[in-house]
């Protein structure tokens, strides 16, 4: 499938009052049309970042540095934050689901005019027929009654219900790529279920992108096609889900692959807890981040600087120097 | 400024605490305007403190002829009044006032609007009710009508300023009950309270012992902004001449005196009229400062 | 919603009733006979002979019980008789509908100017935070919120009354009368009344605005691709104005509490210059008239503004 989003080098930092934040710093990733790509990492990665700066969406104390964002053949990130070029983009073309739906909607808007303001504003449609619409879009994403319904304030509906109309916002306008900001974090496993299994129907019958930003890898395993993991601001380690499950070659990968419990594993296995914290992201060494938590360090690791990321075989790239090969020689299996 | 981190790797495990006091200090001293506002709080006091050893003359007694209303110059450098007193000593005097009145005040009313803000909000009920319906209805006067209508009555009792401190006192009382009554009911609400309560210990034990301590740092925010507003208060009962007994000196009173001699001597109403001006300021920036430092997420509370 | 506001309407009686009761029995507080009070200065009352007291006690009720005498006065009041002022020997009532209408005409433009451009000066500047127009404004409310009244009035006169001419210094006129001339008067008073309101309603709106600025559901807003007078007065303006309103009561409490001053300064005619008059005249059936008055229309202003934020506010209406 032909390539719909290429994002080059992009650095984003915070300039706090303690020092630079370099939250992203050189990522480059792309996504294709009808994929499902997933961005795992800790919380404070960089990845909710990322997916905003695309959006350009980040506002002070935090500002993209450097980068493109390649969209339709356009540097999205040489239009101005809040011009027409980038309003017409934003809920048009590309959509952002938000983590808290407690909070995302205002509460002192209906529904429906939260939903309907896009579709007046995007496709220039009529009150009444977006109107129509919403109500179309809302018994899409599983909302019972949904006529009836409409007219509630978002304090009405349950934290599952919030986050299906997030769904039906985004999907409104039909945009080519869905950003799905740990989009059930918020909500109880049952419901993250139900909400993952319902966004992946969308995007197919959309035929939309999305792009799954999580720090749990477990949610991105069934859907995703692609994954990149995030530490510290960069890729570590990209490839496809089969790639990442199957002979994950970053120490951090193969951290955060132990610490997923697993049914089908013989009994007695330990989950691993990667030891450590992430790192303080003001006044970065030079050398790798993960150095301090990592078990497969080697001398060059201590010397040498950020290693590049370094291809694999196909589509398989990890950013480290240590053959961490031999060691899993006993990968976990899937 | 900010601490850096220590670990000489660069990797710091977790946050470096900065020690309470010394981001309060940080943080209190950060904007220019708290620290002027503390210089002209530390020069009131001064000024009330000492008034008689900085007053170049006493401010009661009365010039010679020819000595009223002259306009500034090296012997008076604020000029004199109609009755040939010197200003700039009258203004000295006027700080005791100012800063007497607001004192008392504002102790007096936190004596009683303190205890029952922490009753209502911790027993609840109609305890609750009774108390706080009484305070709204006390705030529904505007504070300096209630001061005047309740001085209008107690000057068939007391004298001076007297009057004055009891009326002003009353006009605040409501302002420190709902405020302590909010702080405890979200104190109330933390667990060590309520362990406290399993424990058995006596109800007062737990508000003055536990609940009370608590409450401290926004309330010193609230008597800081409230000795601005008193001394606003009291300026404004004094301009209406409401308050000290002639010859005493009073801000407001003075600038109600100055107010005749409006076009030909100006300082006499603009030296007293700043006065007041920038203590109110500085009482009101200082309690600012003091919330941000003591607590940030106090604004809008207070 | 219909619960909310009776619930409301409830507190509001009982508050009302309160405050009725603060104002009688403060004045109860007097010392001496109550009727002394009513009669003295009215008439020789020293040569008076006690029969005519006694008539006259009786005549006020004063020889009832004093809860009777407290039903007897809160029923006078609901039939518009506030007694009658010993100064004046006229109605209080009368005296009071003479007076009020300055004192409302200055009273409500102050506060429509302070809730209408503090609000607007509130958004603006939070909308371009650190820009000129907000490094200019912010300070200028910290300023609104300390200069007393009294001094600000007299400085405007000093400035444009008597050093640039422009203003008449004092006085009142009524713009039925006069309307030009009246506007002219009214010009500096009604600023001095409205420059707390501005200051507080600036500062308020800002902070307000920069809280809501904050908040994930504008973030949506901008993710959707809306233009940023839809995001700021769709979005953010409704949610900012709940703290804003919650300022009406202490500003008209504080525009109320300032006539007084106002009015004495520009010598203007109102209710707060007769409440003056009247302290110092012991003329305390105007008094307390006039101090329930004020709290009542400050009782009333809370009823509004708690009703209102039901209208903002769904969480409330629907709660």
């Amino acid at each position: 499938m032909a390539e719909l989003l290429k994002v080059e080098n992009l650095k984003t930092q915070f300039n706090t009052e303690g020092g630079v934040v370099k939250a992203v710093d050189g990522i480059s990733y792309h996504i294709d049309e009808q994929e499902i790509i997933g961005l795992v990492g800790e919380s404070g990665c960089g990845k909710s970042v990322s997916q905003l700066s695309v959006m350009q969406l980040i506002s002070t104390p935090g500002e993209i540095v450097g980068g493109e964002v390649i969209f339709e053949g356009q540097d999205l990130l040489k239009y101005k934050a809040h011009g027409s070029e980038m309003r017409s983009i934003r809920g048009a073309k590309i959509a952002i689901i938000f983590q808290e739906p407690m909070t995302s909607l205002n509460p002192v808007l209906t529904i429906n005019q939260q939903l309907t303001e896009m579709l007046e504003l995007h496709l220039k449609m009529s009150k009444k027929a977006a109107r129509e619409r919403a109500i179309e879009l809302l018994s899409m994403v599983g909302i019972p009654s949904a006529k009836s319904r409409i007219d509630d304030y978002p304090h009405q509906f349950s934290g599952g219900m919030r986050q299906r109309v997030m769904i039906a916002m985004a999907l409104s306008c039909s945009p080519k790529i869905i950003i799905a900001d740990e989009p059930t974090t918020a909500v109880d496993v049952t419901t993250q279920a139900q909400l993952l299994e319902l966004m992946k129907d969308m995007v197919e019958r959309f035929k939309t992108s999305l792009v799954i930003v999580t720090h749990n890898l477990g949610v991105v395993a069934r859907y995703a096609q692609r994954i990149y993991i995030m530490y510290a601001g960069r890729i570590v380690e990209e490839g496809t889900t089969k790639d990442i499950f199957g002979k994950p070659r970053h120490p951090y990968t193969i951290g955060l692959l132990k610490c997923i419990p697993r049914l089908d594993e013989e009994e007695g296995r330990k989950l691993v807890p990667i030891e450590g914290l992430p790192p303080n992201l003001i006044n970065m060494p030079p050398t790798c981040a993960f150095l301090p938590r990592c078990s497969y360090k080697v001398g060059r690791c201590f010397q040498e600087s950020w290693p590049p990321l370094k291809h694999l075989h196909g589509q398989h790239y990890i950013s480290c120097y240590a053959n961490t090969e031999e060691r899993t020689s006993e990968p976990a299996a899937r | 400024m900010v601490e850096k981190h220590t670990s000489d790797i660069g990797f710091s495990e977790a946050p470096v605490r900065v020690s309470e006091w010394r981001r309060f200090r940080r943080v209190f001293f950060e904007r220019k305007l708290v620290t002027f506002g503390l210089g002209v709080l530390v020069l009131l006091v001064i000024a009330a403190f000492f008034a008689p050893l900085l007053a170049p003359y006493d401010p009661y007694e009365l010039g010679d002829a020819g000595e009223s209303l002259l306009q500034p110059s090296g012997e008076h450098l604020m000029g004199t009044d109609i009755l040939g007193r010197d200003t700039l000593s009258r203004l000295i005097y006027g700080a005791r006032t100012a800063l007497m009145v607001g004192f008392i005040s504002v102790t007096v009313a936190g004596i009683i609007g303190i205890p029952l803000g922490i009753i209502a909000g911790y027993f609840g009920g109609v305890l609750n009710m009774v108390i706080m319906r009484a305070m709204d209805a006390l705030m529904c006067f505007p504070m300096l009508l209630l001061a005047l209508f309740l001085a209008a009555v107690l000057k068939e009792y007391f004298s001076g300023i007297w009057v004055v401190i009891i009326a002003l006192s009353v006009a605040i009382i409501p302002g420190y009950a709902r405020v302590t009554h909010g702080l405890t009911l979200s104190i109330k609400e933390n667990d060590y309270i309520m362990a406290q309560r399993a424990m058995g210990s006596s109800n007062s034990r737990v508000m003055f012992r536990h609940i009370l301590p608590n409450a401290f740092p926004p309330l010193i925010v609230l008597v800081t902004m409230q000795l601005g507003a008193l001394i606003l208060a009291e300026a404004g009962l004094s301009f209406l001449g409401i308050g000290i007994d002639p010859p005493g000196a009073a801000w407001g009173a003075m600038v109600w005196d100055g107010y005749r001699y409006l076009a030909n001597n100006p300082v006499l109403w603009l030296a007293p009229g700043i006065a007041i001006a920038l203590v109110v300021f500085a009482f009101n920036i200082v309690g600012d400062g003091l919330r941000d430092a003591l607590d940030p997420r106090l604004r809008g509370l207070l | 919603m219909t619960t909310y506001i009776i619930r409301r309407l409830i507190q509001a009686l009982v508050v009302l009733i309160l405050v009725t009761l603060i104002v009688f029995f403060v004045m109860r507080l007097l010392p001496g006979d109550p009727v002394l009070i009513y009669v003295a200065q009215t008439a020789e009352f020293e040569a008076m002979p006690p029969e005519t007291l006694d008539r006259l006690r009786a005549e006020f009720g004063l020889d009832k019980h004093i809860m009777v005498q407290y039903a007897n006065w809160v029923a006078g009041i609901f039939r518009g008789d506030f007694g009658t002022s010993i100064f004046y020997r006229e109605d209080v009532g009368t005296l009071m509908l003479e007076r009020f209408p300055i004192t409302i005409h200055l009273g409500f433009l102050a506060v429509i100017i302070g809730a209408v451009f503090g609000a607007l000066a509130g958004m603006l500047t939070a909308v371009r935070r650190g820009k000129w127009l907000d490094k200019t404004v912010t300070p200028l409310t910290y300023g609104g919120l300390t200069i007393p009244v009294f001094l600000l009035g007299i400085l405007l006169i000093y400035a444009f009354g008597v050093k640039l001419g422009w203003l008449p210094i004092s006085g009142y006129t009524s713009p039925l009368d006069d309307f030009w001339l009246s506007t002219r008067q009214v010009i500096m008073p009604v600023f001095c009344l409205a420059v707390f309101g501005l200051a507080a309603n600036a500062r308020q709106m800002r902070s307000s605005m920069l809280e809501v600025t904050r908040q994930d559901y504008i973030r949506t807003a901008w993710a959707k691709g809306l233009g940023e007078r839809v995001v700021v007065m769709r979005h953010m303006l409704k949610n900012s104005l709940i703290p804003v309103i919650t300022l009406m009561g202490v500003g008209v409490s504080i525009i109320l509490g300032g006539s007084v001053l106002v009015e004495r300064v520009f010598a203007i005619p109102g209710v707060g210059s007769l409440f003056v008059s009247s302290i110092f005249g012991q003329d305390y059936v105007v008094v307390q008239a006039i101090t329930l008055v004020f709290a009542v229309i400050i009782l009333m202003v809370n009823l509004i503004v708690d009703i209102s934020y039901a209208w903002l506010d769904p969480r409330i209406r629907y709660g």
